[in-house]
This record gives structure tokens, C-alpha cells and sequence, in this order.
């Protein structure tokens, strides 16, 4: 499989001596949607800044789309959408304008064809009834929108969001979800950075996991979601459960808290255990096998929770308040 | 790109106002000197404006002399300020660079937007005063500043002349401003940043102990203009204000595509 982002030992030391990306090598195959997920602070911007050719690498490389970045920009760009760190506009011109603007900017795409564009990428974000008002005007999700419009208007090969769902509400967010799936249907690449773990588990089938500027696990998303081999069995009668998963010899009850069993399973399918549970006479409520969250996986690899970075969290919201002013 | 950034400049409400502030000056001053008839003596007070009561024609001279050491390098250090700082402060340079669009372009077009801004400034308050100066004090043949009247013709070339060397003179201006708008995300800084430039250029300019570097001051021959209504023409002055000028443009474009081109965008 092709590689869309390639980057090998890729680190960034700022002029301040911030060593804000320390020897990152990515691999994201040609047709994932791909999970790039930190805490604040741990380098995701920077890195996405670097794959973008906003900001050069202080060591190492980086491929877009089979090109070196930043030195063949013009020829990766044109095939790559972006929305990095938050959307931005003109903010007295209409969202309608901004995006003609944009469109105007970048190589490819006539004039003629031009308005049919705009409404195309408009509609598809769910903001064709926008009309004439100045962006300014915009609620952070409205702009949210307007920014993934902006990054769709050359139908690209290749999406790079940095924190797509931003200020939108719990629709608006599952709306971008099912229109990124969507474009991910039809072939295109998503590449998306994020500190949410819900939203990185809801959507994407690869992920990988930085911490200070490092990678710390990157693997398909089923790989990294393996059961725990554990099984949350609910039943009225405990003892009893507690006594026939105890004769299976293999399996074993780790815990019990009220109606609630933990049985690692110790490679005792659970079907059978449920079949044994059944034939002994408890009546079982629930049986789970329990698998980890993202979190789970993240707190297992950097031993740290993923709300650490409180500092740099009070920072997020004071550039939320920036854009809105 | 360079239709996008016409687009931005024209459809920003801020350029219309500055155009009419920059042209409001002269009109008013104009005004005082046709209700009063008091005109300032001769030879003093801001060039040609003395002459201006017996003769209309002369005001775009005029007009250009009032808005030349503060009101119009303000104009165009705001503009050209803004030109890489206000995208980088509004966030939508980053979007510029990804669509792509190289950055030595980019510069490029925001220098030759703020060039036709200067154009613009300059013919729109030349242009508004000589209507005013025909309808207020009426047109006649233009004297020379040293005495011979000039052919009409002739005027009318000085004229444009002076708007082109009056237009150059501020290109300097937007350079300072456009350099130092690459090193900063605050438009506000990049132009006052500039306009502190001026300032410094203007206060050593009359200071006598600093007369060995007075020839180099970027602001020195700005009023050479005048020279252009002399008969015949003293060339001397304003070609060295030229050619200062095209070593101010020349050194601090390099300087700020140097800075432009590797720095990391983080805005």
C-alpha cells in the first residue's frame, strides 16, 4: 500500500530551544482515516505545521503524497486539504466570498467553474443557506464548517484537520463525522489530528499516539482495541456464578462489586463460559467482554491522563476567545 | 493571486475611507483659504500654498506638500503593515500558503497591491484638489517658482511628474513597512514601526550636527518635487531622491524575503 505521509526521524527544536517534535516517523496509508492523537502541548500543531511546509524541520524529512516537503509544495499542496489549528477568514467578506477568494488563490480550478465549487463545498458542510453575511458574524461551529469547506474546494486527495469538530455541538459533530466517512468512502485520505479520544475512536481505522513530541504507538485502531481477554458478567446470584466459573479450572473471578463479576478468562472462550454460567443455573443479566478505550490504551503507554496539560488547556480557550473576537 | 489581493484591498471598507480622509485635508485647507483669503506669505508656510489663492491650478501641488510628511507615509505604513502581519494576525496566512501559494509570490503581490494603493492615494488627491483649486480660485497660467510662466502643456506634465516622484518617494515607506511586517504578527507594530523610521529620518534631517548622513536619510527629498516647478527644471535633487529611494526598495525587499521565505510560519 501506498504511502501518503511518509516523515523519518522528523524533529523540530523552536528557537527558544523548545524541542516541541523529537524524531517522529509516520507512516499513513493511502485510504485511512488516520487518528493523530495527543494531549495539548505534545506536538501534534508543530508537526502538522511541518508536514504542511508552514514550518521547516530542524532534522529529518517529510513525504506528502510521494513529494518532499517543503521543497516540492507546489506539487503535493494542490492535492491536499487543510484546516490547521482553527479556521480563519476576512472577516467583513461573506463566507461565499472567502471561499471564492480561496479558490482564486490556489492553482487549478477556473473562474467559470468557480461558483459551482463554492456551492458545491458549501451544501456538502451543510452552510448552502448561508447567504450574504459577513463571516464575523459566524458562530465558531458556522466557521468550524466554512473551514472544512475551504479545505474540500479541490475535492483532495488527502484531508489534514487539525481539530475538525471544534465548537460544534453534538449534531454538528456527528454530521462532519458522517461526511468525512463519506469522502473516506470515495477514496480520499484522512489525516486527523486530535486530543478528543472519542472522536479519534469513533472515526478512524489507523491511529497513532504522540506524548512530549514523540510517537508512542501508532497501529490500526482494531489492533490497539484487542480485548483485554476479561468478561463483565451481571447476575442476581454471584455465588453461584462464582462457583461454576471457579469448576472451569481455566477462568477465574478477579472481582466482584455487587451484581457485577470480573472473570479473566485465561483462554476460556466466552461463549463457552456463558454456555457453562447457563447450564448451572445462573441466570446472567449481562455478559461483556470488555475491550480498552483509547484512553486506556493512552494511559497504559504514556502513564499519564490525557487532561494533564491544564496550562496549555487555558490556552485553548483563550484562542477560542481570540478567534471569536 | 495578484486579482485576489486587488479583490481584498477594494472590497475593505478602509481603503475607501483613507482615500477620502487623505483628499478631506487639502479640501479643507483649501476652503479656509477661500472663505479668509488670508494665504500664508510667500515662501512660507507649506509650498505653493501662497500661490494658490491667485491660481487654482496649483493646488494638487499643494495639496501633495500638506499630505506628504505625515498624513500620506501614515496611509501607506498602515496598508503596507498590514500586508503579511494582518494575515498572519487573522490566521489566514497559513491558508494562503497551503492552497499554494508560494511565499516569494505572495510577497510579491502584496508589494505591487500596495504600490497601486500608492498610485491610487497620490492621483485620487491630486486629481480631487485640481477640480477644487478650478471651481474655488479658477485656473490660469502657472507661474514657474522662479519666475517665468510656464507653458500649459508643460504644467500639466510637472504635475504628473510630481505625482510619480511624490508616488515613488512612498514606496520607500511601504518597504520599511513591508520588512518589518514580516517579522511580526501585529499589523499595528509593522506600521508604527515604520512611521518611527520616518520620524527619526525627519528629526536628524534638521538636526545640523547630523548633516554627514543627512544625504542618505530616506526622507530627505521627499520636497524635491518642488524642484519640478522651477524653470528651467533642477533635475539634481530629485534624481538623487530617486535613486535613494530604489537602494532603500531594492535593500529591504531582499531583506524581507530573506526573512519571509525561511521562517516558520506560526501564526
Amino acid at each position: 500500500m501506498t504511502s501518503v505521509i511518509r516523515t523519518e526521524g522528523l524533529t523540530k527544536r523552536y528557537a527558544g530551544g523548545v524541542l516541541a517534535v523529537d524524531g517522529l516517523n509516520l507512516d499513513v496509508p493511502q485510504g485511512e482515516r488516520y487518528g493523530f492523537l495527543g494531549p495539548n502541548g505534545s506536538g501534534k500543531t508543530t508537526t502538522v505545521r511541518m508536514l504542511l511546509g508552514l514550518v521547516y524541520p530542524s532534522a529529518g524529512r517529510v513525504e506528502l503524497l510521494g513529494h518532499p516537503m517543503p521543497r516540492a509544495a507546489k506539487h503535493a499542496l494542490p492535492r491536499v486539504g487543510a484546516l490547521v489549528e482553527g479556521p480563519a477568514f476576512v472577516p467583513h467578506l461573506s463566507g461565499r466570498v472567502n471561499l471564492s477568494l480561496i479558490d482564486q488563490a490556489g492553482p487549478g480550478g477556473g473562474r467559470r467553474t468557480r461558483k459551482t465549487r463554492v456551492d458545491g463545498v458549501l451544501e456538502q458542510v451543510g452552510l448552502d443557506a448561508i447567504g450574504a453575511r459577513p463571516v464575523k458574524a459566524y458562530s465558531l461551529g458556522m466557521r468550524q464548517r466554512l473551514g472544512l469547506a475551504a479545505a474540500l474546494l479541490r475535492a483532495p486527495e488527502l484531508l489534514v484537520l487539525d481539530e475538525p469538530t471544534n465548537g460544534l455541538d453534538p449534531a454538528g459533530i456527528r454530521e462532519v463525522r458522517d461526511l468525512l466517512t463519506a469522502l473516506n468512502e470515495q477514496g480520499t485520505t484522512v489525516f486527523l489530528s486530535s486530543h478528543l479520544l472519542a472522536e479519534v475512536e469513533a472515526l478512524c481505522t489507523s491511529a497513532a499516539i504522540v506524548h512530549r513530541g514523540r510517537l508512542v504507538e501508532q497501529a490500526r485502531v482494531d489492533d490497539l482495541l484487542v480485548p483485554t481477554g476479561r468478561l463483565r458478567v451481571t447476575t442476581p446470584q454471584t455465588q453461584l456464578a462464582c462457583d461454576v466459573v471457579a469448576a472451569t479450572g481455566t477462568a477465574h473471578v478477579l472481582e466482584v462489586d455487587g451484581s457485577v463479576l470480573i472473570v479473566q478468562l485465561d483462554g476460556l472462550a466466552a461463549s463457552d463460559l456463558n454456555a457453562r454460567l447457563v447450564q448451572g443455573g445462573v441466570a446472567v443479566d449481562e455478559l461483556v467482554v470488555e475491550r480498552p478505550t483509547l484512553e486506556d490504551v493512552f494511559l497504559d503507554r504514556t502513564g499519564e491522563s490525557v487532561h494533564s496539560v491544564e496550562a496549555d488547556a487555558e490556552a485553548d480557550v483563550l484562542e477560542v476567545g481570540r478567534v471569536r473576537g | 493571486m495578484f486579482a485576489v489581493e486587488m479583490r481584498k484591498l477594494l472590497r475593505r471598507p478602509r481603503t475607501w475611507v483613507t482615500l477620502v480622509l487623505l483628499a478631506g485635508l487639502p479640501a479643507i485647507v483649501a476652503i479656509f483659504l477661500k472663505v479668509t483669503e488670508v494665504g500664508p506669505r510667500p515662501g512660507e508656510g507649506p509650498p505653493f500654498l501662497s500661490a494658490v489663492l491667485n491660481n487654482g491650478a496649483l493646488l494638487p501641488a499643494a495639496a501633495l506638500a500638506l499630505v506628504l510628511p505625515i498624513f500620506l507615509p501614515v496611509a501607506v505604513a498602515v496598508v503596507a503593515g498590514d500586508s503579511i502581519a494582518g494575515e498572519a494576525q487573522q490566521g489566514t496566512l497559513r491558508y494562503l500558503l497551503v492552497r499554494p501559494v508560494s511565499r516569494t509570490k505572495l510577497l510579491w503581490v502584496k508589494l505591487s497591491v500596495v504600490a497601486i494603493f500608492i498610485v491610487m492615494a497620490v492621483v485620487f488627491v491630486a486629481g480631487t484638489s485640481y477640480l477644487l483649486g478650478m471651481q474655488l480660485f479658477g485656473v490660469h497660467p502657472v507661474p514657474s517658482v522662479s519666475g517665468p510662466v510656464l507653458p500649459a502643456d508643460d504644467a500639466g506634465l510637472r504635475i504628473v511628474l510630481t505625482v510619480s516622484y511624490v508616488a515613488w518617494s512612498m514606496l520607500g515607506v511601504a518597504a520599511v513597512a513591508l520588512f518589518l511586517s514580516t517579522f511580526t504578527d501585529s499589523p499595528l507594530a509593522a506600521a508604527l514601526g515604520a512611521l518611527a523610521v520616518l520620524i527619526a529620518s525627519q528629526v536628524l534631517d534638521v538636526l545640523d550636527a547630523a548633516a554627514s548622513i543627512r544625504p542618505y536619510l530616506p526622507t530627505r527629498y521627499w520636497l524635491a518635487f518642488v524642484d519640478l516647478f522651477r524653470e528651467p527644471i533642477f533635475w539634481r535633487n530629485i534624481q538623487r531622491g530617486v535613486a535613494l529611494q530604489a537602494v532603500y526598495v531594492a535593500v529591504l525587499l531582499a531583506a524581507a524575503w530573506a526573512n519571509f521565505a525561511s521562517k516558520d510560519v506560526t501564526s
